[in-house]
């Protein structure tokens, strides 16, 4: 992964603020460092920020507060055609009066490049999106997949050293859109160069990405590794928004070190890993994933077991949704894989759930 | 596919061709569609197609003449342009001797009168007298009136024995026969309707650009800005549409004559003084101000759809591409929405070169259009068949230049809205 120290950030958001109308922020006091050669993702729900963030880097809005570095240079006060940034744009922005080739020529044109120059550099670019032969139609012509492939070869063409791509694949279908996934990730690998990625789409962000910033409501929530992010969300956000989540509402009892004793509704008690900063007797919000709940139905041990009723079974081949109710909370879902010999499951019955207190966060309250 | 095309026709499961049976099975759609389109059919039949066939064929139809002096139109049937002998002098006699009778002696010296001027009076004395005159005929007529022996009134009723004539479309572009038949030019200071008509042109394509110049940025804000602000914008561009023709010209006087508001500023902050007067109505001047605002919604609407599809990203692209903003409106604005400058150019031209009450009220004699002369035509001088003529001449220029559209951009491509 790329090191993001701060003498050697590529792209610094320093202190950046925005506001359209002058009375509501949409981007509070952001703060971050891209390092060179890296991949980030911004990702968020619509309007926390992140495509506002996109935009003022390549210069089409300008920061209402603080400063953007690129190189280590302001860029501020830098129009965006000389800022020297690759975009790739949620339509692809193709130029629909020109073909695939005169497009792709176009940034080496304003740019003054020889005539020779610009067929090799062209054909370079083709070649790499796989159209080589593509070059004399229109965008039009092209279908969604191969217009995508020309944005991305359009944005590239030109040597940028810094590429940025507002949810570039939303147009696609599923299956296109896996494969562009890794096309696209290759191409990074390849080419060594700075990506910066909006998308609202958590699963694309998780296999693209060196490094994921989270935005909500203005705000990075949480910036770390695809992992670490699913891994060990700092915040009930970050826990929602990446993966699918169990929920369960409690107060912190006792608090040691990393742990902590959480008492749930029931009036039982439960551990959990300590999270956020608050205190003994906070409220806080319990977060396990589905694939980490363990299940027992008869006399196997499952540490700190509470008890569960089964409300819907749902079959899904590889592995059975389970939801259950636990804890006051109806929509506790497991996930049981479907191997041989696992254990028989009824609606209605009620089974043992618990879990590895590592695997349990007790994050901020969330009031929803 | 060449191998599906050798094979044997398509057939149902029935044996019956599949043309066949498709044609049949859509044939009942067919007519409820044709019969949905019918009246708009019938009405564009009867209020344009047969109006315009009749100006077409009024401009070369030629029977006030030739169906009143049916011993004429025999004679020069027979004779052709042999000299006139007896039989022709007799036969003028007849011919008007009936037409007085018939009340129509009036009507053939009108259109006498069109090519050879002064003949009108000519025939209606002498048809006063045709009742008592005897043979000879020749020596009466000349007793009568010494102009009877023009050669060229005679070549004038040889071509009017016709029933169709080029005359009109000939004085329409300042042409005439001479005796012999042969076209030339009228007298240097009759020539009025090729200059009229090279004003027409000249004007109309000013107008149609200055429209393009005023119209393009606003259509382009119209596009662009939020909706609100553009709904507002939109009603300001429509509101002169709304508000009668009549009105806005008038408006335009009231602005711009010698006494008018636009002169009374001008030498108010002592631009100009009180001598120096512009005159800016009742020449080419008026004409092209007050056509040009009264068509400028023609531009701005077609301009409008277009740029209204132009999504922004392409700017921003071009913009992260490197270009200028310049190079950016250059390369990737401007050619998109060249369907809407063409449906908006050729829509102001057309609409200009046809335009008659503003040019007939600020035009004064310099600023007048050629749709103001056939008026004249119509309404005082009472020569339909000439102001068919001249209509018939715009119509075709108009289709031309249509035409010229067509292969230089594609009418596909023009975009009204």
């Amino acid at each position: 992964m790329a090191n993001t120290s701060a003498q050697d950030a590529f792209v610094e958001f320093d202190h950046v603020q925005k506001s359209y109308d002058g009375e509501t922020l949409v981007v509070k006091d952001l703060q971050l460092r891209i390092g060179k050669g890296e991949f980030l993702t911004m990702l968020g729900p619509s309007g926390s920020g992140k495509t506002t963030c996109l935009m003022m880097l390549a210069g089409f809005e300008t920061a209402t507060n603080g400063e953007i570095y690129l190189n280590r240079k302001p860029i501020n006060n830098v129009a965006p055609h000389k800022r020297g940034i690759g975009m790739v744009f949620q339509n692809y922005a193709l130029f629909p009066h020109m073909t695939v080739a005169e497009n792709l020529a176009f940034p080496l044109q304003v740019r003054g490049l020889s005539k020779a120059d610009q067929q090799a550099k062209v054909q370079r670019a083709l070649d790499m999106v796989e159209l080589s032969a593509m070059g004399g139609r229109r965008p039009a012509q092209l279908s969604g997949g191969q217009q995508q492939r020309v944005a991305v070869a359009r944005a590239l063409v030109f040597e940028p050293d810094l590429v940025l791509m507002d949810e570039p694949l939303g147009a696609l279908d599923k299956q296109l859109r896996e494969q562009m996934q890794y096309e696209i990730k290759h191409i990074h690998e390849s080419l060594g160069v700075t990506v910066v990625y909006v998308t609202h789409d958590q699963s694309e962000a998780l296999t693209m990405s060196d490094r994921i910033a989270v935005f909500n409501d203005g705000r990075i929530q949480q910036l770390s590794t695809p992992e670490a992010l699913y891994e060990r969300p700092e915040n009930s956000f970050v826990a929602q928004f990446i993966g699918e989540n169990n929920r369960i509402d409690g107060k912190i009892r006792e608090i040691h070190g990393n742990a902590c004793a959480v008492e749930i509704p029931g009036g039982l008690t439960v551990q959990a890993t300590h999270v956020q900063g608050a205190g003994a007797g906070a409220p806080t919000t319990l977060s396990i994933r589905p694939e980490r709940v363990l299940m027992s139905a008869g006399d196997q041990p499952v540490p700190g077991a509470i008890d569960g009723r089964i409300e819907e079974l749902i079959y899904h081949g590889d592995h059975i949704r389970v939801r259950m109710s636990v804890a006051g909370n109806p929509n506790f879902v497991v996930k049981v894989t479907n191997r041989q010999g696992h254990q028989p499951l009824a609606e209605g019955s009620t089974v043992k759930v618990g879990w590895d207190p590592a695997d349990c966060r007790a994050l901020d309250p969330m009031s929803a | 596919m060449p191998e599906a095309r050798t094979a044997a026709p398509l057939r149902t499961a029935d044996g019956v061709p599949l043309k066949t049976a498709l044609a049949r099975a859509q044939r009942r759609a067919k007519w409820r569609a044709a019969g949905l389109v019918l009246p708009l059919l019938l009405f564009i039949l009867a209020s344009f197609v047969i109006p315009i066939g009749q100006m077409l064929f009024r401009s070369v139809s030629n029977d006030e003449f030739s169906s009143h002096m049916p011993h004429m139109v025999a004679w020069f049937a027979e004779n052709g342009d042999a000299e006139p002998d007896d039989a022709a002098w007799e036969a003028l006699v007849l011919d008007l001797r009936q037409a007085r009778e018939d009340r129509t002696i009036g009507l053939i010296g009108t259109r006498v009168n069109y090519e050879l001027s002064g003949t009108r009076s000519l025939f209606t004395s002498t048809a006063r007298k045709a009742e008592d005159m005897e043979p000879p005929y020749r020596e009466a007529l000349l007793d009568a009136d010494e102009d009877w022996a023009d050669p060229e009134l005679w070549g004038v009723m040889r071509r009017a024995s016709s029933p169709y004539t080029d005359a009109f479309y000939l004085a329409a572009v300042d042409r005439t026969r001479d005796a012999t038949g042969s076209v030339e030019m009228v007298d240097e200071n009759r020539q009025v309707y090729v200059a009229i008509f090279w004003r027409t042109l000249v004007l109309s394509v000013t107008i149609a650009l200055l429209c393009l110049l005023l119209g393009y940025p606003i259509a382009h804000l119209l596009a662009t800005l939020p909706m609100r602000y553009s709904n507002l914008l939109m009603i300001l561009v429509l509101l002169p549409f709304w508000t009668s023709l009549l009105v806005r010209t008038t408006s335009w006087m009231v602005l711009l004559q010698s006494q008018g508001v636009v002169n009374d500023v001008l030498v108010w902050i002592g631009i100009i003084g009180e001598d120096g007067r512009i005159q800016m109505m009742y020449n080419q001047a008026g004409t092209v101000i007050a056509m040009t605002h009264i068509l400028l919604p023609f531009m701005i609407l077609p301009l409008y759809s277009v740029m209204r599809t132009i999504p922004p990203s392409y700017a921003r692209a071009a913009r992260s591409l490197g270009a200028t903003s310049w190079t950016t409106f250059r390369r990737i604005y401007l050619p998109q929405t060249v369907p809407g400058m063409g449906a908006g150019i050729l829509l102001v031209f057309i609409l200009a070169v046809g335009y008659y009450i503003t040019p007939a009220l600020v035009g004064g004699t310099t600023g007048t259009l050629i749709s103001n002369l056939i008026a004249f035509h119509m309404q005082e001088s009472h020569n339909w068949s000439l102001a068919a003529a001249l209509a018939g001449i715009l119509l075709a220029a108009v289709l031309l230049l249509y035409w010229l559209y067509d292969r230089l951009v594609g009418i596909d491509n023009m975009k009204l809205g």
